[in-house]
């Protein structure tokens, strides 16, 4: 035995857990990369490229503002997909860039970069986007993968429709964007909102559509049940809190079946609630990015509930007709007094009382 | 909201589990060391006061004599675990990496090694405050690592009335294996322990403590329990760290050990399996503490071993008995890899606490680069004390440790280091609040 080799003096533990930051955002990563693939299916390639175009800006303003060495570890990445599957298919290109840049810059690296930010970037840089470019943010395109025969009987001809864009996608930077020929369809909770809900009957939008992403809507928003899927996913490798989700879906529920009740005719049901808009995308994904929810399990249940409430209150009362950005944002801003307050009991704070029989 | 429904016996709260590695080790009977060329023995080896040496240079001893006294209460003695000479009284490196005050005794080659003749008690016989007191002067300790004086343990005060002892055979620690081979090689003599520290303390309900992932122990301390004493053998779910001790006593018995108090102040007693059978070995052999069982394992040496080896016995000594350590060792640790400190100087000898000593190699401590805190909350969910290691990390970081002791309960933590296993961004928790605690310490000796 050789005592010129050095050996290591390290303090303990001398043992970690496989687990590392960039296996987990590599891995959230994977599990989004499902919802782009059925984005682009559902909205073709405007899809992709807006989602590129959203990566990418993320991506710069990291490197350029950000610290050194940052882009490896995968948040910025998940921030430009997050906020590219928030945005309609037709937007410019320019415009998903610029939301992410500013998502980025303004909503993570101010901060002082990874872990520091109060806000989830992608809603942060979605907010922008909203406030500054109203019109963009709300022109939906049709979906036209939906019915799926344009790829199971692979015709040329409803190809080439799939295939065409879904807007002005290379619009130049405040050039007013010209009125392109295409086809938009509101999404349900627009129609609801603004014509009223027999609108929605009329409209024909089945629940089966809403479930399975045939409708329109931003590219990731529309395949509830594939977002739960890949959420589960993440939850399955602990990745994910599922309180988050879980108590965002019950107190949705609750709360819009019980105006259900009230009045059928005025408000929409749980279901519809659940799955229309962007509430599966921003409860999986959204209101679940770890940075920016509580760390305490009680307090996730606290958090879910409040974007759940507020998202109601939004969607039935508020000007917008839909909710979820500003509800997980403000209950963001929520989250260092929920911390505070649900810190947990410390081991031997209880008061008790043991009886000794001896 | 749930933690106050406690049908569920058997588990504590939160804490990991990392791979467990004891296949290395745990289907070899333990083996006894040939004595070696030298014996040092330090004389800070147990918690309390070191002892006080009383040999000196030249002096002659045979197995089993002191060498040095107990000062005080909280303090045991010190025997030599070898007949030879006294060569050194003075400073030798510690496990610790420090230097302390040991007592180097060269071993005699020709001796037989026999102890002195002498009085084997028998303890029926013995009133409890002398049996503690014979305890006392076989300088028995915990063998669990923290090395606490026994017959301190022995002796509670008249206003702790105590219904249970639980005795630890939990062996939380990955690789160790000491605990396991001491019940599935000599259960009888954990059970006579047991039964002496029955009588000590006047408590009739004992219950041992068995993660699942020894079923042959669970087995053998069942088939040798006695007939007439109410001993329960309880299987426990293998969780770190079960095996400290407010968690076991949360385990087994449901009950919480109030913060900054003690087992005894819930009417309990916990004692390590080896420590009760060294209680045992008092009574039988009529030898003081000056062996132990310790497991020598890891990838990164040859012939992994479960040995009784001489208290003193040199790390050295001890890796070569064992092959040596392959190319590509990197760290040594004394006592398990989570809690378990890495050996700077191998010339340090295996003292009373040494539960083990583990071999890694490079693949299993690589460097993990420190990220920023993504507020994941998986040490919350880690903590077995309930803490908040996430905040108590930030506060660390920078330097606010005044923050950290009054609202956040720094003196609570066990240092058991489940945060710093779960961190996905690798931030040295554990490190950090223990560093913390050494600056508290300090400003307020300061202050
Ligand atoms: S485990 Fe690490 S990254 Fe996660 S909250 Fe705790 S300190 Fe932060
Ligand atoms: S080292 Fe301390 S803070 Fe970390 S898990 Fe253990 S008791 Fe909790």
């Amino acid at each position: 035995m050789s005592t010129s080799r050095r050996w290591l003096v390290t303090a303990s533990p001398h043992l970690g857990s496989p687990e590392s930051t960039q296996r987990i955002m590599w891995s959230v990563i994977g599990s989004i990369v499902p919802i782009c693939v059925a984005g682009i299916y559902f909205f073709g390639p405007s899809a992709l490229l807006v989602l590129l175009a959203a990566v990418l800006g993320a991506l710069v303003t990291e490197r350029v503002f950000g610290k050194r060495g940052t882009l490896g570890d995968g948040s910025a990445v998940i921030t430009g997909l997050l906020l590219g599957l928030t945005l309609p298919a037709g937007i410019p290109l320019w415009m998903a860039f610029v939301g992410s840049a500013f998502g980025i810059g303004f909503g993570k690296v101010i901060f002082g970069g990874l872990g520091q930010n109060p806000f989830n970037p992608a809603l942060l840089g979605r907010a922008f986007l909203q406030a500054a470019f109203p019109a963009a943010l709300t022109t939906w395109p049709t979906n036209t993968g939906a019915d799926g025969t344009v790829f199971s009987h692979f015709r040329l001809d409803r190809l080439g429709e799939w295939a065409a864009l879904r807007g002005d996608n290379f619009a130049l930077p405040f050039m007013r964007p010209e009125v392109v020929d295409t086809t938009t369809s509101a999404t349900p909770l627009g129609i609801a909102k603004f014509q009223g809900l027999e609108e929605v009957q009329k409209s024909g939008i089945e629940m089966s559509d809403l479930l399975l992403g045939s409708t329109g809507g931003c590219i990731g928003e529309t395949a509830g049940v594939l977002i739960l899927l890949c959420g589960g996913y993440l939850v399955l490798r602990n990745h994910m809190n599922w309180r988050i989700p879980v108590s965002i879906f019950v107190a949705v529920a609750l709360l819009s079946g019980v105006f259900q009740l009230v009045d059928a005719d005025k408000f929409s049901g749980p279901l519809t609630m659940l799955f229309s808009g962007g509430l599966m995308l921003g409860a999986v994904f959204m209101a679940t990015d770890m940075v920016t929810s509580p760390v305490t399990h009680k307090g996730c249940w606290i958090f879910g509930i409040g974007i759940g409430a507020l998202v109601v209150v939004i969607r039935y009362w508020g000007g917008l007709s839909e909710g979820v950005q500003y509800a997980i944002l403000l209950m963001n801003a929520m989250v260092p007094f929920i911390n505070r307050v649900t810190q947990p009991r410390v081991f031997g704070t209880r008061v008790q009382k043991v009886r000794v029989t001896a | 909201m749930f933690g106050t429904l406690k049908m569920h016996l058997g588990r504590f709260r939160h804490g990991v589990h990392p791979p467990e590695h004891k296949a290395l080790t745990s289907h070899l009977p333990v083996r006894r060391l040939p004595f070696p060329d030298e014996i040092v023995l330090p004389v800070r080896q147990h918690a309390g006061k070191p002892a006080r040496p009383i040999v000196k240079p030249g002096d002659r001893v045979e197995r089993g004599d002191m060498v040095a006294a107990a000062d005080g209460w909280v303090s045991v003695p010190i025997h030599a675990s070898a007949a030879g000479t006294v060569t050194d009284v003075g400073l030798w490196p510690h496990q610790d990496g420090s230097y302390e005050t040991a007592v180097r005794i060269a071993v005699d080659p020709n001796s037989a090694q026999a102890p002195r003749a002498r009085l084997i008690p028998a303890w029926e016989g013995l009133a409890p405050k002398a049996i503690v007191e014979a305890v006392r002067h076989g300088g028995v300790v915990g063998l669990g690592g923290a090395a606490f004086p026994t017959h301190v343990k022995l002796s509670p005060p008249e206003d702790k009335p105590l219904d249970a002892i639980v005795i630890n055979g939990c062996e939380c620690e990955p690789y160790l294996t000491t605990d396991h081979r001491m019940m599935v090689d000599y259960p009888d003599r954990v059970h006579h322990g047991i039964r002496i520290m029955m009588r000590v303390l006047g408590v009739d309900r004992v219950l041992v403590g068995i993660e699942k992932n020894k079923p042959d122990a669970i087995e053998r301390m069942r088939e040798t329990a006695p007939k007439d004493l109410d001993v329960e053998i309880l299987p426990l779910r293998v969780r770190y760290p079960q095996g400290a001790e407010k968690m076991l006593v949360e385990a087994v018995l449901a009950r919480e050990v109030p913060s900054g108090g003690l087992p005894m102040d819930v009417g309990v007693i916990v004692q390590n399996v080896g420590s009760v059978a060294s209680i045992a070995e008092i009574f039988e052999t009529g030898l003081p503490l000056i062996e132990r069982v310790v497991t020598v394992t890891g990838r990164g040496v040859k012939k992994p071993a479960n040995l009784i080896v001489p208290v003193g016995t040199k790390i050295r000594d001890l890796l070569e008995a064992c092959g040596g350590l392959t190319d590509d060792a990197r760290e040594v640790v004394s006592g398990g890899p989570m809690m378990g400190a890495a050996i700077a100087n191998f010339d340090a000898p295996v003292m009373k606490g040494t539960t083990g000593i583990v071999v890694l190699r490079d693949v299993d401590c690589e460097e993990r680069t420190q990220m920023p805190c993504i507020r994941c909350g998986h040490c919350l969910d880690a903590c077995p004390v309930f803490l908040n290691p996430q905040v108590l990390g930030k506060f660390a970081m920078n330097s606010r440790y005044d923050e950290m002791a009054d609202d956040h309960h720094v003196w609570d933590c066990m240092l058991c280091g489940c945060c710093s296993y779960v961190c996905p961004s690798h931030i040295p928790l554990s490190q950090l609040f223990a560093a913390s605690r050494t600056a508290l310490r300090k400003s307020k000796a300061t202050a």
